[in-house]
């Protein structure tokens, strides 16, 4: 079954990868936002230092999103969706490793940019740590409670704005806490400590819960 | 091919309705082992719907499908190949790609990747994207994910859509040994297939006429 579990992931990041789209797409967009974002702010490099977290966050979480209508659906167009549910992996494990594979080809490269991006907002380096640590964890969240959005409009067959509806405030106490963590790190009172484990709790509660719903979403899509 | 150990795939007074429009009622059916079972009816008739309905991709709106014979009874669609339309083919993917994907998902119990594309006559062809073949050997690419892994109940929707008349033939030569193993087999066809001895269901006298009443109730 592991073997199956990984042959979805390897062939999903192989798509990913080969087209073009997909992993790229993410840190463009990412880069984008965080470009534009100093000239509509102006060059105070006070205000940047403290909208920093907040705006990689929200860059990171809209980037997140891209492709994810595509998920299960481009599976459900070509008729893979139909042999991937005979497999003896339960369904829940496949929508898992296409969440694993989704969020290695999008995810991950936002945490690897973030570093860089975060110098061009003026962010100290516990700030930029900070942020790193939140997306690297915050991110996973992100991409599996998008499973469910995915699945819905894989299941429906048209759904790019259903992602956005359905899945941005499912996200909401994510961006919370993952930018509250951050701020505590800088200047307190509260330390770093308490909101990250609250972040860790959501990632673990998305990242199990997540493929269960999406699995549910797919089913009942067969009526 | 070892002997299956499943007797029988049974369909007990299924129903289906897609939308408004009820396709058949209480249809009963049983695909033996060794057996082919062919399902014939003009389009719309309902034929892909029964099928998916076997399959388990569709749930019926009354009736159950079930299996006997077998040491795992229940776990119906870990022991049945789906054909269906759609190739599941990825064109971004090599040939070999493809079809080694299928093999790790569907359980690696067959012939392996090399075999199967030599078998199916896409052999030689491995090492080139999916994109560049034609419909005929995507569908051969299709038909392959049968060899790769051993399933014991084929369900094959229009298994020879765009194959040329050698293709078809060598596809009827596998679903015939499928069956000499002791698998069981239902097709949805047009094109007459030669599966040796076959059981044939023919939807045409069993379509529902679509009346009024139908959307009061």
């Amino acid at each position: 079954m592991m073997g199956a579990f990984f042959a979805v992931v390897r062939r999903d990041l192989a798509l990913s990868m080969g087209s073009g789209g997909g992993a790229g797409l993410g840190v463009v967009f990412f880069l984008s936002v965080v470009t534009v974002l100093p000239f509509a702010v102006g060059p105070d490099l006070v205000l940047l230092a403290r909208i920093g977290p907040a705006i990689l966050w929200i860059g990171a979480l809209l980037a997140s999103l891209i492709g994810l209508e595509r998920l299960f659906a481009a599976d459900a167009e070509d008729g893979s969706l139909d042999a991937l549910t005979l497999s003896a992996m339960p369904l829940e494990l496949t929508a898992a490793a296409k969440g694993l594979a989704h969020w290695i080809a999008t995810g991950l490269p936002l945490v690897v940019a973030a570093p860089v991006l975060a110098l061009m907002l003026n962010l100290e380096p516990a700030a930029i740590a900070a942020v790193v640590l939140t997306l690297l964890v915050g991110t996973p969240a992100v991409t599996f409670l998008g499973l469910v959005g995915a699945a819905f409009a894989g299941a429906f067959r048209r759904g790019g704005l259903l992602i956005a509806v359905l899945v941005i405030p499912l996200t909401i106490p994510v961006l919370i806490f993952a930018v509250a963590a951050t701020t505590s790190a800088v200047t307190g009172p509260v330390p770093f400590d308490t909101p990250f484990r609250v972040l860790l709790g959501l990632a673990l509660f998305s990242v199990v819960l997540g493929p269960v719903a999406a699995a549910a979403a797919l089913r009942a899509a067969r009526g | 091919m070892t002997g299956f150990s499943i007797a029988a795939l049974t369909g007990d007074k299924l129903s289906c309705r897609r939308g408004f429009k009820p396709l058949f009622r209480d249809l009963d059916l049983t695909a033996r082992a060794g057996r082919a079972l062919v399902v014939t009816g003009p389009n719309g008739a309902g034929k892909s719907s029964l099928l998916r309905l076997l399959a388990g991709l569709l749930a019926p709106s009354a009736g159950n499908v079930r299996l006997s014979g077998g040491p795992e009874e229940g776990g119906l669609r870990e022991h049945l190949h789906y054909l269906g339309h759609d190739d599941a083919v990825k064109g971004a993917l090599t040939v070999a790609a493809n079809l080694d994907f299928w093999r790790q998902v569907l359980g690696p119990t067959g012939s392996d990747v090399e075999e199967a594309l030599d078998e199916v006559g896409l052999g030689g062809l491995g090492r080139l994207r999916a994109s560049v073949l034609s419909a005929g050997q995507k569908r051969r690419l299709a038909i392959a994910r049968l060899l790769v892994s051993q399933r014991p109940i084929w369900i094959l929707d229009e298994p020879t859509t765009a194959l040329d008349v050698k293709a078809q033939a060598q596809f009827a030569a596998f679903g015939r040994a499928h069956l000499a193993a002791g698998g069981i087999l239902v097709a949805a066809t047009h094109a007459p297939l030669d599966l040796g001895e076959a059981d044939e269901l023919n939807l045409s006298g069993r379509a529902i006429p679509l009346r009024t009443e139908e959307f009061d109730s």
